[in-house]
């Protein structure tokens, strides 16, 4: 059957791709959670990490172990971030009026992305992205490359990781607790700044993976390449019920596979305009997303 | 009782200030006092601030976040360019009539989108200013694609040759525009408008339907976006898709954070500067892209009301002060302090 294999290869290179938006999502969504901002600077920190990573693979070549010590590398680099611009930009803000928080927000990406593009060694030029060497492995009626198996696989296990961390540790509570009431959990004796700094570091860490992978699997980096997944990614976020962690990873492989398939069957222009239409289509028959909760007005 | 000149004080001395703003650097322009490139660039800041307004209506007067704005823009540009190239319509009527088209898409989107709020929207404007860019790109016969759309309409290059002429054009239409939204604000529409901004619930329970007035003001800055879109494109004579881009709207909202949500002066004169400081600032190269952000979070974390906060300027009050002033300099900071209110007049630049 031609067009079924089709449809399923389709499917793969989906949730590939839908890997990646959740992964980014997961970002925006916990923050979104816990300080209720939408951080426009989301996106520009997958950037960061694909240059991180970019810098550690040009240094020592691309092999498996290095592709994850690339990894590793921009996850650090991208946590570092985001402790610097929670702690300078964002906490002294928590208080004022939401929409302060989202143009500083919107500054501090502005300032990502201008930033790379006036640093020397990165400059506004786009670079081709060092990646492993693509291996197609045949099974039977689909093949899938190795590196979209690598993003799936890794996505999975993160998002478990993730899951487990929120749930079953500590700090995992701390951060349930201060995202449903921060003044009570202050007084329950919760760090609550530290909490929401490790909130922000746990979402950049993921975006660093989401960026590594994204160059990996779409080979060419620049100082804006981070705007487009990211709204990608938190239009996956509020798919998915902003503010709710399952949502976020349903949110992603949805838009994921709905991308591909409108790439697919229909027309690769419109694609952009299919995920944003999905969006306004959800918020219009469930305005809190497909996991959100409602909440009431109280006067 | 007669009717002195004093009595129609609030109409002549800003219609002077007004009428001074429009005729001088039109002038200036003309004989060459202002060169060139200097009418260009402020030509270009008058068209923001007409884009910064519209921004406003939405975001400060309404109270609804919008990230879309550049779209409704990039329509009224479109819908110029196409009618008075295409069908033929003279420059002036099809501008209007951009404007009207604009204000009909405003509508059809504002139907589904203003029924959410707060984040929500906000994000759902920017989907819609997205889809109308990829529309844009992709509607290749109508619109160009992404190489965008020239102008070659004898009247429209017209404008763009002329620097003076443009001046006058824009300049005026921004005139217009702030008279019209001043009395407008002050209308029975106006006042529920901004009874809505303030709190929705409260506003709801007077009998002020939320929806229909929300969509009133979404509709008028969809307007006035599309005229300045239609302005911009025979100003520039060329347009692209990129003009719908989530990074425009941005840009227009940056403005109106700068200028004070809610303040029609504030928003204007954050453009004009802004405006100005973008080509001044261009020896920085790259780095002068760094400033306008720095800038941005130091307003946040220091002056998060922008910079007139809510209120507007005065040109009477500004004579009034003026005269007082010229009269007992000792006097005049009493007599301020007492003036300070919140209710201002028009202004042009």
């Amino acid at each position: 059957m031609e067009s079924s294999s089709m449809i399923i290869q389709q499917v793969i290179n989906g949730i590939s791709l839908g890997s990646i938006y959740a992964l980014i999502a997961l970002g925006y969504t916990m923050v979104y959670g816990i300080v209720k901002l939408i951080n426009f600077a989301h996106g520009d920190l997958l950037m960061v990490g694909a240059y991180a990573g970019y810098f550690v693979l040009r240094q020592f070549g691309a092999s498996p172990l290095v592709f994850f010590l690339a990894i590793l590398f921009a996850m650090l680099v991208c946590a570092v971030f985001a402790i610097l611009i929670e702690r300078f930009a964002y906490r002294p803000l928590r208080n004022a009026p939401r929409l302060n928080s989202l143009i500083t927000a919107i500054a501090v990406s502005l300032i990502l992305q201008n930033g790379a593009r006036v640093i020397p060694f990165i400059g506004p030029n786009p670079r081709q992205y060092i990646t492993l060497s693509t291996v197609m492995v045949d099974l039977g009626f689909v093949s899938i490359s190795n590196i979209q198996l690598l993003v799936i696989i890794l996505s999975a296990v993160l998002m478990i990781l993730l899951t487990y961390i929120i749930n079953f540790t500590k700090t995992g509570k701390a951060l349930r607790a201060v995202s449903w009431d921060m003044k009570a959990a202050s007084l329950m004796g919760i760090p609550v700044n530290k909490t929401i700094a490790f909130t922000f570091a746990l979402g950049a860490v993921l975006a660093a993976v989401g960026g590594v992978l994204y160059a990996t699997a779409y080979p060419q980096i620049n100082p804006t390449m981070g705007t487009m997944p990211g709204l990608k990614a938190f239009v996956a976020a509020v798919l998915g019920g902003i503010g709710s962690i399952p949502g976020a990873m349903i949110g992603g492989y949805i838009l994921g596979i709905a991308e591909t398939m409108t790439k697919g069957f229909l027309s690769s222009q419109f694609a952009d305009a299919i995920s944003f239409g999905i969006l306004i289509i959800i918020l219009l028959v469930k305005p809190t997303g497909l996991m959100g909760k409602n909440m009431r007005v109280k006067v | 009782m007669k009717k002195t000149l004093a009595s129609y004080r609030n109409l002549v001395i800003p219609g002077c200030f007004a009428l001074a703003a429009v005729i001088l650097p039109s002038i200036g322009i003309k004989i060459g006092i202002i060169d060139a490139y200097i009418a260009q660039v402020i030509t270009l800041a008058g068209i923001n601030a007409i884009l910064a307004i519209s921004v406003n209506i939405v975001c400060g007067i309404t109270g609804q976040l919008s990230l879309g704005q550049a779209g409704f823009m990039a329509i009224g540009a479109y819908a110029c360019i196409i009618l008075t190239e295409t069908a033929g319509i003279p420059l002036p009527i099809s501008i209007l009539l951009a404007g009207l088209v604009t204000s009909g898409a405003g509508f059809l989107i504002g139907f589904p989108t203003l029924k959410l709020t707060g984040d929500y929207l906000a994000i759902v404007t920017l989907g819609f200013g997205e889809i109308i860019r990829v529309f844009l790109v992709n509607l290749k016969s109508l619109t160009g694609g992404a190489n965008g759309k020239r102008f070659t309409n004898s009247s429209a290059v017209f404008l763009s040759l002329n620097a003076d002429i443009a001046y006058l054009v824009i300049i005026a239409s921004l005139v217009l525009i702030i008279v019209f939204l001043q009395n407008f604000i002050r209308s029975t529409y106006g006042r529920a408008i901004l009874a809505v901004r303030e709190d929705e619930i409260a506003a709801n329970s007077n009998g002020i339907g939320v929806f229909k007035y929300k969509m009133t003001g979404f509709v008028i800055a969809s307007f006035v976006a599309g005229i300045g879109g239609a302005l911009y494109a025979p100003f520039i004579g060329f347009i692209k898709p990129e003009m719908a881009s989530f990074n425009r709207s941005i840009e227009y909202l940056i403005f109106v954070v700068l200028g004070g949500m809610g303040s029609i002066t504030g928003s204007i004169i954050a453009a004009f500067v802004l405006t100005y400081l973008q080509e001044f600032l261009r020896f920085l190269r790259d780095y002068r892209l760094l400033i306008y952000p720095l800038i941005l979070i130091f307003v946040m974390l220091f002056r998060p009301q922008g910079l007139l906060g809510m209120k507007e300027l005065s040109f009477v009050k500004t004579w009034d002060n003026f005269r007082i002033f010229l009269k007992n300099p000792a006097k005049f900071k009493v007599i301020k302090d007492k003036f300070t209110s919140n209710k201002g007049e028009k202004d042009a630049k």
